[in-house]
Order: C-alpha cells, then structure tokens, then sequence
C-alpha cells in the first residue's frame, strides 16, 4: 500500500555544516553505483553507511536505493530479507530516496507484470521505458523547488513513470510531460542519476527531510 | 527539459557504473541467460561457446550468430553484451546494429587486426577492452571504451592470471598518483599512452572509466580475491556452465561479489557447490596458446 503522505514543506538550505550531529545515509549496496552516491554523500558532509544486510539498516537516518539493475537488486533485496525492515524503516519516517533501479524498487505498481517490491510511492513505472542502451540520454531537469539553475540529468535505460497518484508531488517532467523526479511525504525518487554529477541538491534535499523530520516529532 | 543527447560518454560510462558490484556471465542458450539472470547476474554475454569450449573446438572464433544474440536479448531483461575480434569493424557494426547493450572487444576471439583496435569513440554503444597492464587499459581508454576488465587467461578456471593482471593496474595507478606533474608526460611515454587520460588517472587515483576483472575466476572465492584486489565487477565464463551445478555455483558467486569482504558469508556460499570447473595449469598451454597475449 502506498504510504499516505505528510507533506512537510521544504525546509530552508540548511548549511549541512553547522548540523548538530553527523547524519549517517545508507545506500543500499548490493550492486550498482552506491560508490557514486557515497561520495555525494560524502561532498554534504555526512556519512554513507553500506547496508548489505538488515543489520546495516541500524542506526541510520535516511536510506539510499541506488542505480543499478533493478531485476539483480530486486532478487537480491529478498535473498538477504531486506525488503520488510526497509518498509519498516520507511514506515518510521526514515526518508527514502531512489534513483532508477532505486525508484523502480519503490514504485507501487510495475507495468510489465513484475512483482512490486517496497510499494513506498504510489506510481506505476515500466521499467525501460525510454528504451535500450542506445536510447540511454543526457538532458537538463529543471525542479523548481531546487532553484532556477537546471539539473543535469544523465538517463540511463531509464524508467518511465506511467502514472503517478494524487499523493504524490511531481518535481520534474520529460518533454512528452511523464514524471522525471517526485515526491511523497518523505520518500524522494529520480528516473536520472544526480549522483553521476557535481550537483548536490537532490542529496541535500534528503538531508533536510531527516531536519524536517526532527522539526515536527522534536529532538 | 531542454536539448536531448543520446548515447553520450557520460551514458555509456554510466551503464558501467550501474553494473558496479555485481557479476556478468558468460551465457551460450537463453535457458542459460534465464538461469544466470534467476541467480542474480547484472548482465550477460551472449556466446556460441564459452571460452574452455573455443580453448578445446580451436579454429577462428568469431562474433556470435545474430540470430542467438536476438534469442537472449528476448529472455532476459538485464543488459546483454556480446564479443567482437580485435579491431573487427563490421562485427561491431552489426552487433551495434542489434542493439546490444554493450560490446566486448574481446581477445577470447582470433584477432582481425594485429596492429589496430576499433576506434570506439565512433560508436553509439559503449565498449568493454581487456588489459594486461596500464598502459594497456590507459590505451582501450583512449580509444574509447567505457569500461575496462583485467583479462586473466580466459577459459582455464585459473585465477593467477587475473591476479597477475589486477595487481599490475592497480601498482601502476598508485605509483602514477604519486607522480609530480611534470613527471606525467615521461610517464605516458613509458606506458605508451595518450598523456590526457594519463593525467585523468593520476588526478583521480582511479581508472576514469570502471575497473573489472576477467578470465580464470571458477569460484566464489575468486570472486571475492578479485574484488579485495580492486575490482569493481566480476566476468564469469566457463567458470559457471562447466561447473557441476550451474545455478548453485551462478548464485554463490553473485553473493560472494556483493558480500566479497564478509567470510562469513563467504564461508557459507562456498559449501556443498560440487565440482568446479576442471582448471588449467598455465603451464600446459602452449605459448601460442596464450589468449591474454593478443591485443596491442
């Protein structure tokens, strides 16, 4: 079931500087490009924490589900029983962020038939859906909400999201108008990969949901 | 969005990336292709014979019929690659043509040219090149490929070679990281490199494309080995067809990939696999023999 939303409102650029304490981010690390969003996890000023299995998942604040291939990660996500305590982190209030393979593995709905796995973000994707490799891309993602400056989007044999629900907020749109970056309540999930980029703001973002988070349960 | 380039460095670099982790395998049927795709394989080359087989038949190995390619590209849903020989144009024409998802210029076929590889810069499909060193690596990056893999001795279920390999880039990267600037341009000389993607790795400490390992790795353990020694990803090829259960020993090398430095793990993936893969002394293959040789 998709989880209902509590929109918080974006909180102000917090310098992660002067953060009371070091966040600590998993990245799910069973293939894909982890290295990549652990270095951007790295360049904010908080610490990446591999989670191979459920007991990586103890003690972080928010969790990572990076690009890769989501058939291998999907098999591998349930080899290791990391499917429910990932839930299980989501359900309470850890946000979640996935890029690609990782905003498959959130989806609720999968088009081609397979099985969804999380079900933490209420869109359907077809995995694929821009097409091949040979279709693989690069294109400016304007977010508004992130500042006037674009992102740079690297798409590789991206998901298209087919349909996304009323809960959830779309940040960005392909040319033909399909959602490219969304948002629900805490979980935060991209068709591209910022972390192959210099550009930090969709991590920052992460970051300030754990604030946010802080803000409206207390210290 | 605004203006819209396909197929670009940063897409086939980044396919790479995607693959990080995890284990490509050598695949002859789409049966096979299922069966490595179930165990949790990120990837699969396509092939009329795993390389002990090509090591056995003899002859000119050449690219795959296209008609094989299209059957496994319809099985499975992960990436599917397949070989060309060493600067063979039109077989990677056609393998682009295909749409494979990437191409291996691969010395496990006979070479086409003895003196030149393809100019991959001028494809749209990104390239994966075998190195023995790194000037050699530094060289297949130059010309374009987006990702390199140690070649090790294919077909022998016989580590050293990769061994030998791994170690060989990875001493040349830290003593280049160690080099003053004005130390690089002799550096290139020496490793008969272009002196750009030479100052790239110095500067990163890395490849800039990522590193995987190839050729002899038969067990779970040697999964792990190659990737303790620097190893980003893993190739099987005879390594889990030719064993005595392909799918127990598909799905342990997986596990032992992605968990390369948890013995634990490690300990239990590797019990009760049955027999490996018969292995090869180095030293009972001719010198003529060697695979690893080719390539330039």
């Amino acid at each position: 079931m998709p989880q209902p939303a509590s929109v918080p409102t974006l909180a102000p650029r917090a310098d992660p500087g002067t953060q009371s304490k070091r966040r600590r981010i998993g990245i799910l690390a069973l293939q894909g490009d982890f290295r990549e969003h652990a270095n951007a996890i790295r360049a904010i000023d908080a610490e990446p924490v591999l989670v191979r299995l459920p007991r990586d998942l103890v003690g972080i604040d928010a969790l990572i589900l990076p690009g890769g291939e989501s058939t291998t990660m999907r098999k591998l996500v349930d080899r290791y029983g990391l499917r429910e305590p990932i839930a299980a982190l989501a359900r309470g209030g850890a946000p979640v962020f996935g890029t690609c393979a990782g905003m498959i593995l959130l989806a609720d709905r999968i088009t081609d038939g397979d099985e969804p796995v999380l079900r933490l973000l209420d869109i359907a994707v077809q995995r694929n859906g821009y097409g091949r490799q040979l279709d693989s891309f690069e294109s400016d993602v304007e977010i508004p909400e992130l500042g006037d400056e674009p992102l740079h989007g690297v798409f590789i044999r991206a998901p298209v999201v087919t349909d996304a629900g009323p809960e959830v907020q779309v940040l960005a749109r392909d040319q033909s108008g399909r959602p490219i970056a969304v948002r629900q309540g805490k979980v935060l999930a991209t068709a591209f990969h910022p972390e192959l980029t210099d550009d930090r703001r969709m991590h920052r973002l992460l970051l300030e949901l754990i604030e946010a988070e802080r803000g409206t349960t207390g210290p | 969005m605004a203006i819209i380039e396909t197929s670009t460095w940063a897409t086939k670099v980044g396919l790479a990336r995607m693959l990080s982790g995890g284990v490509i395998m050598d695949v002859v049927t789409a049966d096979h292709a299922r069966i490595a795709e179930e165990a949790g394989a990120v990837a699969v080359m396509a092939l009329e014979r795993v390389p002990s087989d090509i090591r056995k038949f003899g002859g000119v190995a050449r690219m795959s019929d296209p008609k094989l390619i299209e059957e496994i590209k319809d099985a499975v849903s992960i990436p599917v690659m397949a070989k060309c020989r060493i600067g063979h144009i039109a077989e990677a024409q056609i393998l682009q043509q295909l749409e494979v998802d990437f191409i291996d210029e691969s010395e496990v076929l006979t070479p086409a040219d003895e003196e030149h590889h393809i100019d991959k810069h001028q494809f749209r499909v990104p390239f994966v090149c075998g190195c023995r060193d790194l000037g050699e690596a530094l060289r297949r990056i130059g010309e374009g490929a987006a990702m390199i893999r140690t070649k090790g001795e294919a077909g022998t279920g016989n580590i050293v070679e990769a061994v030998r390999h791994m170690r060989a880039v990875m001493k040349g990267i830290r003593e280049l990281a160690g080099m003053r600037e004005d130390e690089l341009f002799a550096a290139a000389k020496e490793l008969r490199a272009p002196v750009d993607v030479v100052n790239q790795t110095a500067r990163l400490g890395e490849l800039p494309v990522p590193n995987f390992s190839a050729g002899g790795v038969a067990t779970p353990a040697d999964a792990s080995l190659m990737r303790q020694l620097g190893a980003q990803a893993v190739f099987v090829g005879s390594g889990i067809f030719k064993s005595e259960n392909p799918e127990l020993v598909a799905r342990a090398i997986v596990m032992a990939t992605t968990h390369y430095d948890n013995a634990e793990i490690l300990a239990e993936v590797s019990a009760g696999l049955g027999e490996a893969m018969r292995g090869l002394e180095l030293s009972e293959i001719p010198a003529e023999e060697r695979l690893a040789i080719r390539g330039w």
